[in-house]
This record gives C-alpha cells, sequence and structure tokens, in this order.
C-alpha cells in the first residue's frame, strides 16, 4: 500500500465561510474525510487539487511545497499529479469511454497503470465505446475512478463519488474501491458525510466541521495531535 | 462579370474580417466569461456598443481614427506607405470592430455554458490550460463557435453605414455588395441591384442553412 504525507498550514476564505486546516499527515491506503454538508471537505479537497490558488498558507506533499502564499507559489492543478473523482464524475462529454480514459493516460506525468489493467480491474470492458450520456451513474463513477488512476496520480482525492448513486450502484463503486486499496493502488482521500462509508474503506479519519479539521479514527498520534482541534 | 466584383469583395471581406474575429473575439469572450476582475464590466458594455450606436456614428469615428492625421492612421501610413481610409485593409478593420459583439456574445454565452467544472477535471488529469481549452473547451463549444461564424459573416456582409464612412466606394478595393446595390438603385440600375441582392440572399441563406445542419451534428453544450 503506497504512503503519503500531507503537511497542512493553509486558510482559504469564500465568503462568510473559512476554511482552516493545519497539521501533520501520515497514512497508507486511504484516509477518510468525514463531515456534514457545508463543512468543508470539498473545498480542502480543491485546495490540494489546486482549484483554489488564493488559499493562502502552504501546503506539502510528500515533503514537495505545492503552495506558498508567503512565496507566492502556487503549482498549477496539472501539475501537482493530484487527480480528483468529483462527485459529479465530470466526464468529458464529446468523448467515448475511451475517449475520457485515454484522455487521461495520455497526459500522465509518471508511469501509469496499463489501460487493459484499469479496463480490467474495474470491469469497463463492455463499456469502452459507449458515449458517456449512456451510462449509469454507478458506472460513470468507476469510468471517472479509472481516468484519474490512468493519470498516474500521487494522490488520489475521491469527493463522495457514491452521494448520488443508489444503494446497488454504490456496492458496486464500493467494492471497486476496496480492491483499488487492496491492491496497491494510489494513497486516497475519501470524502463523505456517511460514517458507514468511511469505516468500510479508510484505515483512518479525519473530521471536518464548520470548516475546522480534527482527527480520529487510528487514535492520537503524533502526527494528528499536530492538527489540533481535536474533537 | 464586372457586376460581380463587389460580390466577391464582400465575400473577401466577410471572410477577412470572421477569421480576425475569431482570433481576437475567443480570448476576449473567454475572459468576458471566466474573468474574475470587475473590469468585465466596463468591456462586455464596451463590445456590445456596436449593437445599439448608429453605424454612421461609429463610421464617423473609425474615419476620423484612420485619417492620416490621427495617430493610428499616421502610423499605418507611415509604415505600409498606405492610408487606412478607403482601404480594404481599413474596412477589415471597421468590419472588426463593427461585428465584434456579434462573434463575442455567441462565444462567450458558450463558455458560460461550459463552465468551469470539465476543465478543472482536465487540469486535474494533466492538462495544461491550454491543452484544456483546445481539447475540452473548444469542442464543447462548437454550437457558439458555429453561431459566431454565421453571425460575424452575415452582419460583415450586411455592413452599410459603416463601410460607406470608412470605405467610399472604389471599385475593386471598397465598393462592397450593399453599396454597389445603393448605387445601382440610385441610378436605376435595377437589374444590376437584382442580381447583386439576389446573390447574397442566396448565398446568405445557403451558408446559414449549412452551418445549422451541421450545427446539429455538435456535442451539446453541458447543461
Amino acid at each position: 500500500m503506497a504512503g503519503c504525507t500531507l503537511r497542512l498550514d493553509c486558510e482559504l476564505r469564500l465568503g462568510s465561510f473559512a476554511l482552516l486546516a493545519q497539521g501533520d499527515l501520515r497514512w497508507h491506503g486511504m484516509l477518510g474525510l468525514c463531515g456534514p454538508s457545508g463543512s468543508g471537505k470539498s473545498s480542502l479537497l480543491r485546495v490540494l487539487a489546486g482549484l483554489e490558488p488564493q488559499a493562502a498558507g502552504r501546503v506539502e506533499l510528500n515533503g514537495e511545497c505545492l503552495q506558498d502564499s508567503a512565496h507566492k507559489v502556487s503549482v498549477a492543478p496539472h501539475r501537482r499529479r493530484v487527480a480528483c473523482v468529483f462527485q459529479d464524475a465530470r466526464l468529458f462529454p464529446h468523448l467515448s469511454v475511451a475517449g475520457n480514459l485515454r484522455y487521461a493516460l495520455r497526459r500522465a506525468q509518471a508511469p501509469a497503470p496499463s489501460f487493459e489493467a484499469v479496463v480490467t480491474q474495474l470491469q469497463l470492458q463492455p463499456l469502452l465505446e459507449r458515449g458517456v450520456d449512456a451510462l449509469s451513474g454507478g458506472e460513470t463513477q468507476r469510468v471517472a475512478l479509472a481516468r484519474a488512476l490512468l493519470s498516474a496520480p500521487r494522490l488520489l482525492l475521491l469527493d463522495e463519488p457514491v452521494s448520488a448513486l443508489d444503494p446497488q450502484q454504490r456496492e458496486a463503486v464500493l467494492s471497486a474501491l476496496e480492491r483499488l486499496r487492496d491492491s496497491g493502488g494510489p494513497p486516497m482521500i475519501y470524502v463523505s458525510h456517511a460514517s458507514t462509508e468511511i469505516a468500510r474503506l479508510a484505515q483512518r479519519t479525519l473530521y471536518i466541521a464548520e470548516g475546522r479539521l480534527a482527527t480520529a479514527g487510528a487514535g492520537p498520534s503524533a502526527e494528528s495531535s499536530a492538527l489540533g482541534l481535536c474533537t | 462579370m464586372n457586376d460581380y466584383g463587389p460580390l466577391w469583395l464582400t465575400l473577401k471581406l466577410a471572410a477577412a474580417a470572421v477569421l480576425l474575429l475569431l482570433v481576437i473575439g475567443t480570448p476576449l469572450a473567454w475572459w468576458l466569461a471566466h474573468g474574475r476582475t470587475r473590469l468585465r464590466l466596463l468591456f462586455e458594455a464596451a463590445v456590445a456598443l456596436p449593437l445599439v450606436l448608429p453605424p454612421t456614428i461609429l463610421g464617423f469615428y473609425l474615419l476620423l481614427m484612420m485619417s492620416p492625421k490621427s495617430p493610428v492612421g499616421g502610423w499605418w501610413l507611415q509604415h505600409t506607405g498606405h492610408t487606412l481610409t478607403f482601404s480594404f485593409t481599413g474596412l477589415v478593420i471597421a468590419s472588426v470592430l463593427y461585428s465584434l459583439p456579434f462573434v463575442v456574445q455567441p462565444l462567450q454565452t458558450a463558455f458560460e455554458a461550459i463552465g468551469r467544472r470539465p476543465l478543472e477535471a482536465a487540469w486535474t488529469l494533466g492538462a495544461s490550460r491550454l491543452d484544456a481549452f483546445f481539447t475540452i473547451a473548444a469542442p464543447l463549444a462548437l454550437r457558439g463557435f458555429a453561431t459566431a461564424v454565421v453571425l460575424g459573416f452575415a452582419h460583415t456582409l450586411g455592413e452599410f453605414g459603416v463601410v460607406l464612412m470608412v470605405g467610399g466606394s472604389i471599385p475593386g478595393e471598397t465598393r462592397v455588395v450593399s453599396v454597389a446595390i445603393f448605387e445601382a438603385v440610385e441610378r436605376l440600375d435595377y437589374a444590376t441591384a437584382h442580381t447583386l441582392s439576389l446573390s447574397l440572399l442566396a448565398f446568405s441563406y445557403c451558408v446559414v442553412l449549412f452551418v445549422y445542419a451541421l450545427n446539429r451534428r455538435f456535442p451539446r453544450v453541458l447543461p
């Protein structure tokens, strides 16, 4: 299982909402990020992905500075190798399923898993030539997951990928994520407001409420206590 | 054959203006759709100005701006040896300004409809901003581009006031079809006026029909 270190000391203000994230995190496999709607889960992922360049403070991933407002550093999203599976998938509607997957593969900045291996692992073979508007919700999210994997990310962000799915489709995607976690996939952060999903998938859990992070799940540790604001 | 001279000149003018408009209008429309500065409002209003401004007013100020005595017209004369006024180049510049909203607004609407979400997805997959524009935004905005080209082309074909003010009526250089039709009617040469008018009418209809048919095949812009 691949490990990951994340050092956060950043603040993001969006109107009256403020996200404050401080602390060092180290984990293997999947980290859960749990919290109610509007608590700042997605905002934190957007900061990590580089989609909020106006965030103040510093973000380090595996020792590399991704963002440092004091030194006017903000690594562009396409150079971060931080892929994201969004809640709404965001597949490209003018490309087929295979087109979406190859789009990511062509832009991978590190050795990517083979196209065939990812397609097989996520059971996408029958879908490859389909248009993305002909997919079910579960299929859509599996394609989005495969697309993100093919971009060879060093961190994969999963932003409530099953929240809009019915139970059967949700189960298919969660099973796929379990297989991915157990087969040595990239480090992941799984965001959800459903603690059962987090408990099933994540080895360790962070809680977020009103824009403030707190840790739980793996018990107190040197890294987690450094986050502060524990509840 | 000479009767068709103004028609070819008009088509040449419209094609040149639309090409330039796409080059200028695409980044401008993108900025208007996605820019976060408050200056956006001022630029939006400026771009839309030709929609409400009488063509003669725009033509009058363009005539002054292109005059050899003005800084712009003087600079052009000094570097090219030709005046901007009463020249084909001057007509192209005037047409670009006059038709700017007809190209920028459909593109801006298309870019706004696409939004940032697919672009953000592309960026996180390793696509640079330019890459994401050409591989995601532009294909999704094809309907907007088609509309922009049709409107820009058609609007330039029908110009009269601005081209008369800036270009006058020099055969082969600035006598576009609308001016030629006006002059033919003035001298009661209705046969020539009919020939030019019907040719332009048929051509315009075919262009619009073609692009609308093509438009149906383009992918839908995201909801």
